[in-house]
C-alpha cells in the first residue's frame, strides 16, 4: 500500500480515537445533563467521522472501488444524533425543570413542555 | 401527470441514490429497483406532508451544507478544547432564547439539528406557539453574539432556501 494512504489512515484513525476518548472524557467531567449532552453530540461526530474516512481510504486502497457504506452511515449519524439528543434534553426539561429556570420567550406562551399550545399550529397561521 | 406520479421529485432522487449507496453496487437491476422505490415510497407518503415548502435553489443547500460541515468539524474541536482545558468551574453554561423568522415545520426542524450539531450549543424545546427556540450553551460569556450568529449564520440562509 502506498505510503500516502498508510498515512491518511493512520492519521484519520488517530484523530478519532482523540476525539472519541474527549467525548467519553466529558461526560465524566461535567456537572449536570445539559453539559454532558454536549460531549457525545459533538466531540464524537469527528470520532466517528475520523474511522469512516480511514475505512474508505483502506478500502479503496485494498479493492481500488469505493465504499458508500460510510457517506451512508455519516447521514444517517446525522439524521439521528440531533433527534436522540433533542429527546434527552426533553425528557431532562420535563424531570428536573420549570418555566421558572428557562429564561423567557418573549412571547405570549411558555416553552412547549411546560405551557398549552395556541389552537393553531404554528405553521397554518403563517 | 408528472406531479402526481413524482409528487416529490428530491425524495426520490435521495431514496435511488441512498438505496444505491446500501447496496454498494452499481448494477441496471439496482438501479431499477432504486427508482422503483424512490417512485413508489413518495406516493405512499404524500398524504403525510399535505404543505411541504419547496426547495427552490439547490446551489443554496450546497451552500448550506459545505458551510455546516465545516461549522461541526469546528464545533468538535471547540468542545474538545472546552471540556480537556477548562476548569469545571469556568465552564459557564446559558440558556439562551433565539426568536425565529421561519415559519414551516420542516425549516425549524433542520435548524434545530444544525444548533445541535455545531459549536457548543443544543437545542432543547420550542415555546408553545412554535416562534421561538431554546438552546443550550456549553460555555460562553456573551449569549447575544451566539443568539445573533445562530441567526446570522443559519437561520438566515435556511429562510432563503425554505421560503
Amino acid at each position: 500500500m502506498n505510503f500516502l494512504i498508510e498515512l491518511l489512515i493512520s492519521f484519520s484513525l488517530v484523530v478519532s480515537g482523540i476525539f472519541g476518548f474527549v467525548g467519553s472524557f466529558g461526560l465524566l467531567k461535567l456537572r449536570n445533563t445539559m453539559q454532558r449532552l454536549h460531549a457525545p453530540t459533538k466531540a464524537t461526530t469527528l470520532g466517528v467521522g475520523g474511522v469512516l474516512i480511514a475505512s474508505m481510504a483502506y478500502f479503496f486502497a485494498q479493492t481500488g472501488s469505493l465504499s458508500i457504506h460510510e457517506l451512508l452511515i455519516t447521514l444517517f449519524l446525522f439524521l439521528t444524533a440531533p433527534i436522540s439528543a433533542n429527546f434527552i434534553a426533553k425528557a431532562f426539561m420535563t424531570r428536573n425543570l420549570s418555566q421558572d429556570d428557562l429564561p423567557p420567550t418573549g412571547r405570549d406562551y411558555g416553552w412547549a413542555p411546560f405551557d398549552d399550545p395556541p389552537d393553531t399550529p404554528p405553521d397554518a397561521r403563517g | 401527470m408528472f406531479e402526481r406520479l413524482v409528487p416529490h421529485p428530491l425524495l426520490s432522487l435521495t431514496l435511488t441514490l441512498v438505496w444505491l449507496g446500501l447496496v454498494n453496487t452499481f448494477t441496471l437491476g439496482n438501479l431499477i429497483l432504486g427508482v422503483a422505490i424512490g417512485l413508489i415510497v413518495p406516493m405512499a407518503t404524500a398524504p403525510y406532508w399535505p404543505d411541504r415548502p419547496k426547495v427552490g435553489r439547490p446551489m443554496k443547500v450546497v451552500e448550506y451544507a459545505v458551510v455546516v460541515l465545516w461549522d461541526i468539524v469546528i464545533a468538535n474541536i471547540q468542545v474538545a478544547a472546552i471540556i480537556m482545558f477548562k476548569r469545571e468551574k469556568d465552564i459557564r453554561s446559558h440558556w439562551i432564547s433565539v426568536p425565529l423568522d421561519l415559519t414551516s415545520a420542516e425549516a425549524i426542524t433542520v435548524l434545530a439539528g444544525t444548533i445541535t450539531m455545531t459549536p457548543g450549543t443544543v437545542s432543547s424545546t420550542l415555546s408553545a406557539d412554535g416562534r421561538c427556540i431554546l438552546v443550550h450553551c456549553l460555555h460562553t460569556d456573551d449569549p447575544d453574539e451566539v443568539r445573533d450568529t445562530i441567526k446570522s449564520r443559519y437561520e438566515a440562509r435556511l429562510k432563503e432556501i425554505f421560503e
